[in-house]
């Protein structure tokens, strides 16, 4: 028997792998919200909230300098009218896609692996759509105008131009944020009552309950609770992968060679997903360590994030080839030499780079020693991290600085205001993902409870 | 007007899911309906038990969808084919095909929106305040702990005689519930 076939199939002396043994509902609900409650705030997070909350300031100082002078701070200009804003508002939604797959599609599937690292993955969508959001917004020039995007009547007597992908992604970016907002709460409700029943001051007796809306745990209650998140699981599915295809037509509805492509819709949303899971394993795997959450986010959680992520980025590496031979096969001229410019022109250095992290690196996931290792997972997920980021560069900055007339070619480089902006919405992701592990349960207490056998009833109980 | 009972109901607390599962049986032979369970996580068992099979909430969530899809179309239809027709080389203004990703984002949000607004409606939430939080170890509910409250409303309830048929279910505890 391969080792492959012996993870496959559950040991019988581990009734459930996804917990650590000796759990009862009172340890579990001790564990997980004394994080919130019961510890004193480690040191460790106030040091990595000071330098997050320092670069939250660097974005800030960003904008108020862009509102001041324009958009003429960042780098883009003709003719690569498209950098850092659009590279990193694309890479921040497609992180927030793992988080919804987690919560969503693999609630659909009945995964129960997901129920310990789903409400973080929750929590970093939420904070990664708020950080895209940003930069489309300020990217329009005057900020304070960013309610035009808005189909309202208006003494101009002008409405959007719905054909436009442009307009699409205002409706779907709103909605995935408004709709992973909602179903992140829901999912919150019934562990805000824990806290709300558990908290030692009045004020987060105060707090925790009127955000926990008075739930009593009423089995009538928990019946509704439940569709209502099935449905909800079901509403995101087609929602996640409309975001991202919606995002990718943006560029495959031009005529940009590189960008006209119909593989664009499957091959962005293989890749969000992809570089969620890569976000979700940098986040999951020091807060297990910081907190000791073995037992809950066990080695068997980081095994089947590293398969997913694995599958992922073999269909992303496929979409690579794909790219390249329809360049071929196209007979285009500019496609041809579109694909040449990224293997040899002035940014081949970034996709040679790119093939490397989303292709090379995670080969390593092949090896059961790797994705059970969790430093060595976390270097594969960095790499993909930094690889992500680079296919949405290559992707854009590449097709426009030298697209159909050579005289109008350009090279484009992110200025300082560019890096401020996108280090500084790394600190601002940083910042709001502290505040949720310190005031909210980063693991979904009730979830974790029905993991234990004492959840459920063996048939002779029922009718005994 | 009926006059209100004296208290809201008993309740009896349980240690484990299966003894909670087992009182709601023998509450519900015993003829009592006006009865609520109280669990730290979801049970398909009990609900079925008090609830049945019913539910409206999909209902309430496919007309929230039909209505966002119909409210995406309108607002496309009138807003570029009517109020302000943009011609683009003669083609046709009402191009539906481009209008497919906004309605299919007006179904989703508001099938979403009908779906936790149904929920917390037909729960009954926010509802700060309620009788059953008045049993200081109610709030284990939330935590280990199994909880039967059977209401002075029912027509069967009788504040010795169900306190007796309480205790006989073996729980941990009995105690009454003040309005």
């Amino acid at each position: 028997m391969t080792p492959e076939t012996r993870i496959a199939e559950s040991p019988p002396s581990l009734p459930n792998p996804l917990i650590g043994p000796g759990h009862t509902f009172g340890t579990i609900t001790d564990k997980i919200s004394s994080i919130v409650l019961g510890q004193r705030t480690p040191l460790w997070w106030f040091l990595t909230f000071g330098v997050a909350f320092l670069f939250a300031n660097a974005m800030l100082l960003t904008i108020v300098n862009l509102l001041f002078r324009g958009i003429g701070i960042w780098g883009p200009n003709v003719p690569v009218g498209w950098g850092f804003d659009i590279i990193n508002f694309v890479w921040w939604i497609g992180i927030g896609h793992a988080g919804t797959l987690i919560s969503a599609i693999l609630l659909l599937l009945k995964q129960t692996w997901r129920q310990s690292i789903n409400r973080f993955a929750e929590a970093m969508t939420l904070f990664a759509v708020a950080c895209a959001g940003l930069y489309p917004l300020l990217h329009t020039g005057r900020p304070w105008l960013d309610y035009w995007l808005f189909p309202y009547p208006n003494t101009m007597a002008m409405w959007p131009n719905f054909r436009s992908p442009l307009i699409w992604d205002v409706f779907a970016i709103s909605t995935y944020a408004t709709v992973s907002l909602l179903f992140w709460y829901v999912g919150l409700i019934p562990d805000l009552a824990t806290l709300r029943d558990r908290s030692p001051s009045r004020a987060g007796r105060m707090i925790y309950g009127i955000l926990s809306m008075g739930w009593r745990g009423s089995a009538r209650h928990w019946h509704r609770y439940e569709m209502a998140s099935l449905l909800l699981a079901a509403l995101s599915t087609p929602l996640v992968v409309s975001v991202h295809s919606i995002v990718s037509l943006d560029f495959a509805v031009s005529v940009i060679p590189g960008w006209h492509a119909t593989i664009f819709p499957p091959y962005f949303v293989a890749g969000a997903v992809f570089a969620g899971f890569a976000m979700v394993l940098t986040l999951a795997i020091p807060l297990r360590r910081l907190y000791g959450l073995h037992d809950f986010i066990t080695d068997r959680h980081l095994d089947y994030m590293a398969r997913v992520m694995l599958a992922t980025g073999l269909v992303v590496g496929y979409g690579y080839l794909m790219e390249a031979f329809m360049a071929w096969y196209s007979g285009s001229l500019y496609e041809a030499y579109m694909m040449l410019n990224r293997f040899a022109g002035p940014y081949a250095p970034a996709y040679w780079a790119l093939i490397l992290c989303n292709v090379l690196a995670i080969q390593t996931l092949w090896f059961r020693r790797v994705r059970y290792s969790p430093v060595l997972l976390m270097v594969v997920a960095m790499f993909v991290n930094v690889g992500m980021w680079l296919e949405r560069y290559v992707i854009i900055v590449v097709s426009l600085s030298r697209d159909f007339l050579p005289s109008s070619w350009g090279l484009y480089a992110g200025t300082q205001w560019d890096w401020g902006m996108f280090l500084g919405t790394l600190g601002f992701f940083l910042t709001l993902f502290l505040l949720f592990i310190r005031f909210l349960p980063m693991i979904s207490i009730f979830e974790m409870r029905t993991l234990l056998p004492e959840s459920k009833l063996e048939a002779e109980e029922v009718h005994a | 007007m009926k006059a209100r009972p004296p208290i809201y109901g008993l309740m009896a607390e349980f240690e484990d899911l299966p003894a909670l599962v087992q009182a709601t049986h023998r509450a519900h032979e015993a003829g009592y309906r006006r009865m609520d369970a109280f669990t730290p996580f979801p049970n398909e068992e009990l609900s079925e038990l008090l609830e049945g099979h019913h539910n409206l909430l999909p209902k309430i969530v496919f007309v929230g969808g039909l209505l966002g899809l119909l409210s995406g179309v309108a607002l496309q239809w009138y807003t570029n084919a009517i109020d302000y027709p943009i011609n683009v080389g003669g083609r046709p203004l009402v191009s539906w095909p481009a209008w497919i990703p906004v309605s299919f984002e007006m179904t989703v949000l508001l099938a979403a929106f009908a779906t936790v607004l149904g929920m917390l409606g037909l729960n009954g939430l926010p509802m700060p305040y309620h009788p059953v939080f008045n049993v200081p170890r109610f709030a284990l509910s939330s935590q280990d702990r199994f909880f039967l409250c059977i209401e002075a409303e029912d027509p069967l309830f009788d504040r010795e005689g169900t306190r007796r048929f309480l205790e006989s279910l073996q729980p941990h505890e009995v105690s009454e519930v003040e309005h």
